[in-house]
């Protein structure tokens, strides 16, 4: 299923439909790990929804994604069954990777969910070998990597930007900017103004763009692009989707270090309610439909977690299986 | 079995009937096509203009960069071969090998895996100093997932580099840089040998010398030499994949000979020669007649003056005296 070329109310209404998903999806993350009902490290996407879903609309299930450890809005955007993610997370057997890899390193290649890493900015030079093998085929096939505005400070970033434009990959490097890596604030990282701006250091190959990661019109426009661009061969795309994120940098984390001003000013432009408004402004959709759309998701989410939860954890035998592929 | 090759023919040999196989055989590196020169050692000659520049790249220097793209292209199907042109090198690239080409199948819960060889170079003895010399084998060996193999004959590097190319796990293969033109037999076309698996290179009876690469070159001579001007009977382990390791082999020598002597060109301290000697001992501690011995290079940086390199390297001198040492 591909995007039609032109934004519209039903595109709108697509971008919506997965940024409620992963918005419920999250509630109820939150919701468990405050009751105690799940014990983990979660890094929210609670800010980023419309980032992730704005991509994902464009993405078909045969396209590959790199993510992080912040990556569950990716995954879900990329349609990885909720079962297995969420199984996964409560370390059980029934989980995508047998609860030996754990929320940081999802993987469903099924899905094209190929690597998740938790290794900040690791994920860029994998994408371009992902790439490289389908320049190589010539299928037709696009590489989604997305990471952090903390991550475009690492080499791996660069290595990557530089060869991936060399090489003409069909990859599209996506900057989730939401304004902090940890504790730190952009500015006290990063002496540029957009991130997307580094892509004039590695030529004409590689396109530069930054969009309001909020606003869906915009981020379903700059995906769109950057997608078609890779998909037709023309090159790579460093799209820096900006953002904030709500729930700091893991959940729990009591974010002293964010003045308050900058989290209010951000909250004002929190993209759910306003993505919320413009489908019933569009008329695509009335309160009372997502509701019902709510209600539905609540509902697959809740089944989800049940199997999740009802679900055995791995047998002891497992920690010596899938070390080398020939091993007995 | 009709001519004799030499250590780089023989990388060469089975880089060819390899990419000739399989269409899915694929190379990257610094300098490595012909354009370039066929690689600073020119091991990779005549590749890329027999397969093709698709198949055979020369990449920026980053290494960072090939060898998550050797990964990434591995995850898409692909059998990638990266080369980093001197084992120093690799540092640069330790999280793409160690967090995930070693990782990503036990994280995946066996749904992915990482067919790359890593092929690299190294050894002290050629004035190189302390940035272009090192043994580091050991450091990949603490890591479970990759397999580590070096080759001690001509014949052995092309059945060993054959097999890790067509392994369904990351291979680091290295090769040695003093004896690239030494010869031995020549194998017959098409020749394979198993990883993780030792080999009984000479049998005896009083005393086993477990090794690999070029320290066995000298064991060698060094157990003919014993055998006639002292009638001592040497047995020879090599044991051709250093990581996972030929346990079962090593240890019917050993217990056949009650004398282990462990060698190898690495610097003594946390090295091979460290866990073979503590698994003998655990195993066979009843029987041995001697404590297990080492021959191995200083705990130092390997020094630039020829004098000095050479006091940091093993010496035969110093494997002939471990064996006597045993007999005593
Ligand atoms: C190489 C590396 N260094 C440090 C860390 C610890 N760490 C985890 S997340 C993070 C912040 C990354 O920030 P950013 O890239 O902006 O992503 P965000 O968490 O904001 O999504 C850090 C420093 C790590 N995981 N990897
Ligand atoms: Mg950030």
């Amino acid at each position: 299923m591909t995007a039609a070329e032109h934004y519209s109310p039903s595109a709108l209404m697509d971008v919506f439909r997965k940024a409620l998903f992963i918005n419920v999806v999250d509630e109820k993350m939150r919701g468990l790990l405050k009751s105690g009902g799940l014990v983990a490290v979660y890094y929210s996407p609670r800010g980023q929804e419309v980032v992730a879903a704005g991509m994902g609309v464009h993405l078909k299930p045969s396209d590959y994604l790199v993510t992080t450890y912040r990556g569950i809005h990716d995954q879900l955007a990329k349609g990885m069954p909720l079962k297995l993610l969420f199984a996964e997370y409560f370390a059980k057997v029934t989980g995508a990777c047998k609860g030996k890899g754990g929320a940081m390193h999802i993987t469903h290649p099924e899905t094209g969910v190929m690597v998740t890493t938790g290794v900040v900015g690791s994920g860029l030079p994998i994408a371009n070998g992902l790439a490289w093998a389908t320049q190589i085929k010539k299928e037709d096939r696009v590489t989604l990597v997305t990471f952090g505005d903390g991550a475009s400070n690492i080499g791996a970033f660069h290595e990557a930007l530089n060869l991936a434009s060399l090489w003409k990959l069909p990859v599209i490097f996506m900057c989730q900017n939401n304004g902090y890596g940890e504790c730190t604030q952009y500015s006290k990282a990063t002496p540029v103004e957009n991130i997307s701006e580094r892509a004039a250091a590695y030529g004409p190959n590689l396109a530069g763009v930054t969009v309001n990661g909020n606003d869906p019109q915009a981020m379903w426009e700059a995906s769109r692009d950057a997608v078609a661009r890779a998909r037709a061969g023309d090159g790579p795309t460093l799209l820096e989707a900006k953002t904030f994120r709500f729930m700091g940098h893991y959940f729990g984390d009591p974010g002293a270090y964010i003045p308050k001003d900058e989290y209010a000013a951000a909250m004002e432009k929190d993209p759910m309610p306003a993505i919320r408004q413009a489908v019933i402004e569009s008329g695509a959709a009335s309160e009372a439909e997502i509701k019902e759309l709510e209600q539905e998701y609540s509902a697959q989410i809740d089944e989800a977690l049940k199997f999740a939860a009802d679900s055995p954890a791995p047998e002891l035998e497992e920690i010596s299986r899938d070390i080398y592929g020939d091993a007995a | 079995m009709s001519g004799t090759i030499n250590f780089t023919q023989a990388y060469q040999r089975a880089l060819y009937e390899s990419m000739e196989a399989d269409p899915s055989v694929i190379m990257l590196g610094e300098d490595i096509a012909d354009e370039e020169g066929g690689g600073v050692f020119k091991v990779t000659a005549g590749l890329s203009t027999k397969f093709g520049a698709e198949r055979v790249r020369t990449t920026p220097i980053s290494e960072q960069a090939i060898v998550g793209a050797a990964i990434g292209a591995s995850l898409a199907g692909m059998r990638p071969i990266a080369e980093i042109m001197l084992m120093n090198f690799i540092t640069v690239a330790m999280d793409q090998i160690v967090n995930h080409a070693a990782k990503l199948r036990f994280m995946s819960g066996g749904q992915t895996h990482v067919p790359i060889t890593i092929r690299t170079r190294t050894g002290a003895g050629i004035g190189a100093a302390g940035q272009h010399s090192d043994m580091l084998e050991a450091w990949f060996a603490h890591v479970a997932g990759i397999k580590v193999v070096v080759p001690s004959t001509p014949a052995d590097a092309v059945g060993l580099l054959s097999s890790c190319i067509f392994d369904d796990d990351p291979c680091l293969f290295i090769e040695d840089s003093l004896t690239r033109t030494v010869s031995g037999p020549e194998p017959d076309p098409g020749h394979r040998l198993p990883l993780g698996k030792a080999h009984v290179d000479r049998e005896g009876g009083d005393v086993t010398v477990i090794g690999y690469g070029r320290p066995l070159l000298d064991t060698r001579k060094i157990a003919a030499k014993l055998a006639d001007e002292e009638g001592i009977s040497v047995e020879i382990v090599d044991l051709r994949t250093v990581s996972p390791w030929d346990k079962e082999t090593v240890l019917n020598s050993v217990a056949k000979t009650g004398r282990a002597v462990v060698v190898h060109e690495a610097p003594r301290s946390f090295g091979v020669g460290a866990e073979v000697a503590a698994t003998i001992q655990e195993e066979l501690f009843g029987q041995l007649k001697a404590p297990v011995l080492r021959a191995t290079s200083r705990d130092v940086t390997v020094p630039f003056a020829r004098i000095l390199e050479q006091e940091y390297l093993y010496k035969p001198a110093d494997i002939e005296s471990a064996i006597k040492s045993t007999l005593k």
